[in-house]
């Protein structure tokens, strides 16, 4: 390997050091597959905001802070799980303890025959060959040098399989616990969700904190949905304000399939989301929805990029954000329409509400166009609340702070008043309004 | 349907009107740049000494900048040794006073492009600086603009008679080391207008300024300078046509505007350089730095671009919102056929409080022409109730084209108000269909739905320009869609 950039020089260390020990280890494919990330993460390095990606978030924090990868083995007390319950969810649910599935958490209990929730590290040490050919197929080319370093790390993760027809009543629920063994480590689960044609199914994804260590979640999760299939998606990260979380979601859409992604950040020293939709078949359908609540001292990026690469496909993307404190935000949305992708409509919109003075949010909705016969808008505002509003809500006796609160509230709500799962949807909302209550 | 498209097709497949050649003998540098040019540049002129250390400042720091790659369109890498940067119309010792000793067959070229300076004189009573290649041969109006004070002459004439006030404020908003083409402009540029309009002064006149590229292989690098003191206002109108060429041409202008406490600069341009021919061979690399600074309170800055040339177009005329309370506008037409690229847009930099600003942007893509909007509204901690609105439309013909939107929107203080829009069509069937049932033929109703389309431009550019600009759409466009 010839010259490593800097700031990747211990990690790529790191794996060298440890690759024979990873699951799955002497598999040409997959160790392939990790010696190309490995490469990838030396020459590029980390990214820094000498990358026009990477323009408005400094990683300084997370690269001078050389973050050691996590090992199995943590443990984390069952009444944790039990305290972070979501009430009325009762979901399918497997816990991740830095990275590492913990059997004892999870409750798989009465799981159809025709849904497999398995973990990587065991899909890649005993069942390989049937799920190798979609590792990191719907990633592609790692977009930046986290996700190559989540590939060369890549070990451990939910691997989620819903064969053809299958409609899943309960919810899958992903738990990731961060944070529970020493100081400084850095966790990389990678997620797999497979469905077959036709299936329909609600995944949750939940990043939290154990304890107020630091910390880095480098999670990646890849989407692959066959024809006609359905998926209601919801990531949320809520910990701790000394942990940074790089996620990252790529999904690819057969014909006429339907993903529903809501991602939700209320907390972390600094959380970046990562997601590319490709709409590889016709009609299918993408709704990708955000909310950031940002306050103290966190940073929170959304980077979104939707490819219509078919005709007839539908995209909706509304991002919402509420900043205060010295909380910055970034959005940066992109929407490509191939040149094959006629009669696509788009429509993608970042709205943000700032609340004081030492905030700061930067915006850059953009699209890509190369087909003629398409119907695509996008929008994005800053502002403040409406004094209008205010002075009507004043003035029929409700307080100001509570009028201020009412507004900011429904103008989140806004977001996450689409998310289908209704226990889901008043957790969100619980969450969401004691943020901005607290605020 | 049939006969229509090939009706069309004779329309596209026009030759470009204002594609001759003016047989006149330059005196032209050999090709080439080093400090011995940049150095012969400033003597040539004449110019005060600080002018050829600033030049030789700008050449030095240019030779260390890369060129930039960021912008959405594709060329062939600009061989900077391969131009000559000086090239002046003979005679250039004795320029003519008047009309009457002005070179025949300049006035026969601009007569072929349909504004000879007398129709100018005539029609729109507008002072003209006609700058052909790089020297400029008849400036008219001159005793009627004296009268209330303003200058309006060639930069270098400036440089020499008023070199206080050039001093103060060339590249004070364009610095010489802003960017790559603009360093290349400070250090070769070779001609341009100047104008100072004094204080309270409402200019009499729309000024206008032609340039043409005209010797083969020259470059032109020209560098504007408006400034409107205290109270002043002016509408400056900057209008482009060229001769046909097989090879590409760089032309790399630098515009600075500077108004101060309550002035206003209304700054409007047509661009209609040669965009090369159908396979996008030739035509025009149009890399222009275009900014404006208000330096006072209420002061205004209002940009108006029709771009329908060129075969590549860079180009963000920007406004600095430092006084308080002052205003910025952007409005602009991009049209990009065949094979034209087209990156533009604008920055509005939000610095004093209850500043504004407006960007309107539409671009028009037909052919296998790329067309990119390219936007900052940029809003620092001090700018207090800063206010933009934004609306950015495309519009495609041809399913070989593409429409691009890249809007920066980056605010720092809570008390802004942003607001962006973008979407993206087509002319729609339907009304075409309403249109063509009502007996308009197709080109018509394409020509009338495009105009529409670009309504809250064209309504910004004087009335003049409206009417050629309008003219231009409906040359460029009709039968792009079929």
């Amino acid at each position: 390997m010839s010259s490593v950039v800097e700031n990747a020089a211990a990690y790529v260390a790191a794996q060298q050091d440890t690759a024979a020990q990873l699951p799955g280890y002497g598999l040409a494919e997959l160790d392939a597959g990790r010696a190309a990330a490995l490469e990838q993460l030396s020459r590029q390095g980390l990214p820094s905001q000498q990358d026009e990606d990477w323009k408005y978030t400094s990683t300084r924090s997370i690269t001078r802070a050389a973050f050691k990868p996590a090992s199995a083995g943590a443990t984390c007390p069952s009444d944790f799980i039990t305290q972070s319950v979501i009430e009325g969810l009762n979901p399918y649910r497997m816990v991740f303890v830095d990275g590492f599935l913990s059997a004892a958490l999870s409750d798989l209990e009465a799981l159809p025959t025709h849904v497999r929730l398995r973990s990587l590290a065991q899909v890649l040490s005993e069942d390989a060959t049937s799920v190798l050919p979609k590792l990191g197929q719907m990633l592609g080319d790692p977009p930046h040098g986290f996700a190559a370093m989540n590939s060369a790390f890549v070990a451990d993760g939910a691997v989620v399989e819903i064969e053809a027809h299958q409609h899943l009543e309960r919810p899958i629920e992903l738990l990731f616990v961060s944070g529970c063994g020493d100081e400084g480590l850095v966790s990389m689960p990678r997620t797999l969700v497979l469905m077959g044609e036709g299936s329909q199914a609600t995944i949750i994804e939940r990043h939290c904190s154990l304890k107020e260590v630091r910390s880095l979640n480098n999670s990646l999760v890849e989407i692959d949905l066959g024809k006609g299939a359905v998926l209601d998606y919801c990531s949320l990260q809520s910990q701790s304000d000394r942990s940074f979380h790089v996620g990252g979601l790529f999904a690819g859409l057969a014909e006429s399939a339907t993903l529903r992604a809501t991602t939700v950040s209320t907390s972390g020293a600094l959380v970046r989301n990562d997601a590319r939709i490709n709409l590889n078949g016709e009609n299918s359908t993408v709704h990708l929805d955000g909310c950031y609540l940002v306050f103290g001292r966190s940073h929170v990026d959304n980077h979104t990029h939707i490819s219509h690469n078919r005709a007839d496909c539908v995209s909706r993307e509304t991002y919402k954000g509420v900043l205060g404190d010295r909380g910055r935000a970034v959005f940066h949305g992109r929407i490509v329409v191939k040149q094959d992708a006629q009669k696509t409509d788009s429509e993608q919109s970042n709205q943000n509400l700032l609340l004081s003075e030492e905030a700061e949010i930067d915006t850059k909705p953009q699209l890509e166009i190369y087909a003629d016969d398409v119907k695509c808008a996008h929008g994005a505002t800053v502002g403040q609340l409406d004094d209008l509003a205010l002075f009507y809500l004043v003035s029929r006796g409700v307080k100001r702070e509570t009028a201020r609160r009412m507004l900011t509230q429904a103008f989140a709500a806004d977001v996450l008043d689409r998310v289908e799962s209704v226990p889901l949807r008043q957790y969100l909302q619980s969450l969401a309004f004691d943020r901005l209550s607290n605020a | 349907m049939n006969t229509s498209v090939k009706e069309l097709g004779d329309l596209v497949g026009r030759d470009y009107k204002e594609g001759f050649v003016t047989d006149i003998e330059s005196d032209t540098l050999p090709p080439g740049l080093d400090e011995s040019v940049v150095r012969f540049l400033s003597a040539n002129k004449s110019e005060p000494q600080f002018v050829l250390d600033w030049r030789l400042d700008a050449f030095r720091r240019w030779q260390e900048m890369d060129q930039p790659d960021w912008a959405h369109v594709h060329y062939a890498p600009i061989d900077y040794q391969g131009i000559s940067y000086y090239s002046a119309p003979k005679r250039d010792e004795d320029r003519p006073q008047s009309l009457d000793e002005v070179d025949p067959k300049l006035l026969e070229t601009y007569e072929k492009l349909g504004i000879p300076l007398e129709e100018q004189k005539a029609l729109a009573g507008v002072a003209v600086d006609a700058v052909f290649d790089s020297v400029s041969v008849a400036t008219t109006f001159k005793d009627k603009l004296a009268k209330v004070g303003v200058i309006f002459c060639p930069l270098s004439e400036a440089l020499i008679n008023h070199p206080d006030l050039v001093r103060k404020y060339l590249g004070s908003v364009v610095p010489a080391t802003d960017n790559f083409y603009a360093a290349l402009n400070s250090a070769v540029f070779t001609e341009g207008s100047f104008v100072y309009i004094p204080k309270g002064v409402r200019c009499p006149m729309e000024l206008s300024t032609y340039f043409r590229i005209n010797a083969l292989n020259t470059g032109q690098f020209e560098r504007t300078l408006i400034v409107a003191d205290e109270g002043s206002y002016v509408s400056y109108l900057e209008g482009c046509t060229a001769p046909m060429r097989d090879e590409n041409q760089l032309h790399a202008a630098v515009v600075e505007l500077v108004a101060l406490k309550d002035a206003e600069i209304k700054y409007s341009t047509v661009q209609n350089w040669y965009p090369g021919d159908e396979e996008g061979r030739g035509g025009i690399y149009n890399f222009v730095t275009k900014r404006g600074a208000c330096r006072g309170e209420n002061a205004k800055i209002s940009w108006t671009q029709v771009e329908t040339g060129s075969a590549i177009t860079w180009k963000y005329p920007s406004v600095l919102l430092e006084g308080n309370g002052s205003v910025g506008e952007f409005y602009s037409v991009a049209l990009t056929n065949n094979c034209q690229q087209a990156d533009t847009g604008t920055k509005m930099i939000h610095i004093g409080e209850d500043t504004s600003s407006t960007i309107i942007s539409k671009g028009i893509s037909a052919g296998r022409g790329q067309n990119a909007y390219r936007g900052l509204v940029k809003v620092l901690k001090g700018a207090k109730n800063a206010r933009n609105y934004s609306q950015c439309d495309s519009l495609l013909m041809g399913d070989r084209c593409g429409a691009h939107t890249f809007p920066y929107v980056e605010v720092k203080n809570p008390t802004a108000t942003i607001e962006h829009e973008a979407s993206t069509s087509k002319i729609g069937e339907d009304q075409l269909f309403y249109c063509r049932q009502r007996g308009l033929a197709e080109e018509d109703a394409v020509s009338m739905i495009v105009n529409g389309f670009c309504k809250e431009v064209f309504r910004e550019l004087p009335m003049e320009f409206a009417v050629e600009a309008q003219k231009l759409l409906g040359i460029s466009l009709e039968g792009a869609v079929g």
